[in-house]
């Protein structure tokens, strides 16, 4: 089968859609469901910038084909509203052109809650699976930091 | 994007996957198993990678399996990187894993995947290597239990049709000592100089090399010769290097000669940990 209707539940809303295999989530996201918020960079699984949240975790949408997401659970950032990472992104001063900034924030979203205890290293781990081409990496660093510290 | 298309199976079982595999064969439709699929949708869009028939094989139970059996560690081979460091059940594996790729790409890219690799640091494969371990495959022919050794050759020399299910461990290597180390030319991401994993059993150290060849090996010569415990470490590590198989690689992420000024320290740094121990 070339084409497939699949079911995602995105952002706590089950939406079915038509995909080619061959589709990545991605594309389906930006393409097909109207959310734009995740960013097309490399295209490649180098840059970060189409991070979204797949059953919890962390996960570069343009390394993800559509069909492997049937059934499971998508969060984008078009899904939070008001948690405390994008305040923090604001008080931190954590973005400047903001591409990188929707796939930052779901990454850091996921650590947040799969490790609200991380140490340095956990954080420079995670964090280095996204690219900021405005060098903003200390702001976003302290931006992370000041919502695990509340923890 | 991929820029072709292609048809999406995803089996429950291993007799499912198999006989689909030599169906869609017969049918001239290239079949290809997938894992995590990162290859595939990487090198597939710039046409180094091609298929008209994609097999996911995540969803058969015995690929997914992670657990302490008597006295053997399984590992499935759909597990997903990130799965296995955050279990930690085998410390050495923990390590150099997590230097492949970034942290996100880990949650998507698979222990399978990363050891079938066209992209040929397959570092994963390092500390199987090192605990000779136990390959269990399926194809045609039934399921297949093959010492490592006899399977990996430069790659998993797997014939068509056939796939990686697990690797068995022995727990008595899990828990040895080891060093695992992966040198870049810099930053702290991206592929390797060269990978050096190390395990310690009894007086005895065992080496695997990603990074120095086209292809990653553990060497009982260079072993042998790293082992001479009477002579100083230089001598041990002049004498391995002398042993080295080859072609050295001579490429944008490093010249030959500077990758073994590279390998020279990582032996010395990685006998030094060793020996204290």
């Amino acid at each position: 089968m070339k084409s497939h209707t699949i079911t995602l539940s995105i952002n706590g809303e089950n939406r079915s859609v038509m995909v080619r295999s061959a589709d990545t989530l991605l594309y389906v996201l930006r393409g097909k469901l109207g959310l734009t918020g995740a960013k097309p960079g490399c295209l490649n699984g180098d840059c970060g910038a189409c991070t979204v949240n797949v059953e919890g975790w962390p996960m570069k949408s343009c390394l993800m084909l559509a069909v492997e997401a049937d059934g499971k659970k998508v969060i984008t950032i078009e899904g939070l509203e008001n948690t405390p990472i994008q305040k923090a992104f604001v008080e931190n001063f954590a973005f400047q052109c903001g591409y990188c900034t929707p796939g930052f924030i779901m990454n850091c979203h996921s650590l947040i809650l799969k490790h609200p205890d991380a140490d340095d290293h956990r954080i420079k781990e995670w964090l280095e699976s996204n690219i900021c081409r405005c060098t903003g990496y200390a702001e976003i660093e302290s931006a992370l930091k000041s919502v695990l510290r509340k923890k | 994007m991929l820029p072709f298309d292609f048809d999406y199976y995803k089996p429950t079982s291993l007799k499912e996957a198999v006989d689909l595999y030599q169906y869609l064969d017969q049918h001239g439709k290239q079949p290809m198993f997938f894992s995590g699929g990162t290859e595939l949708i990487t090198l597939g869009r710039i046409d180094l990678a091609y298929t008209e028939a994609v097999i996911d094989i995540k969803g058969i139970s015995e690929c997914n399996v992670m657990q302490i059996s008597a006295d053997h560690l399984l590992l499935g081979s759909t597990l997903s990187l990130t799965k296995i460091e955050e279990a930690n059940l085998f410390p050495l594996l923990t390590k150099t894993a997590s230097e492949v790729a970034d942290h996100t790409a880990r949650g998507k890219i698979t222990l399978g995947g990363n050891i079938c690799a066209q992209i040929f640091y397959r570092e994963a494969v390092l500390p199987f290597l090192l605990a000779d371990s136990q390959v269990l495959i399926v194809g045609p022919d039934g399921k297949k239990m093959v010492p490592i050794h006899e399977l990996f050759l430069e790659k998993l020399q797997l014939k068509k049709g056939e796939f990686l299910i697990q690797l068995a461990t022995e727990t008595r290597f899990i828990s040895a000592p080891f060093y695992s180390f992966k040198r870049r030319q810099q930053w702290e991401t991206g592929y390797p100089l060269i990978t050096v994993a190390a395990l310690k059993i009894g007086q005895e150290v065992r080496v695997a090399i990603s990074g120095l060849c086209p292809f990653p090996f553990r060497s009982k010569e260079l072993e042998a010769s790293l082992n001479k415990r009477d002579l100083p470490v230089s001598s041990r590590i002049d004498e391995g290097l002398s042993k080295l198989p080859k072609p050295i690689l001579d490429d944008v992420e490093g010249s030959a000669n500077y990758r073994l000024f590279v390998l020279r320290n990582l032996l010395s740094d990685m006998l030094t940990a060793l020996d204290r121990i």
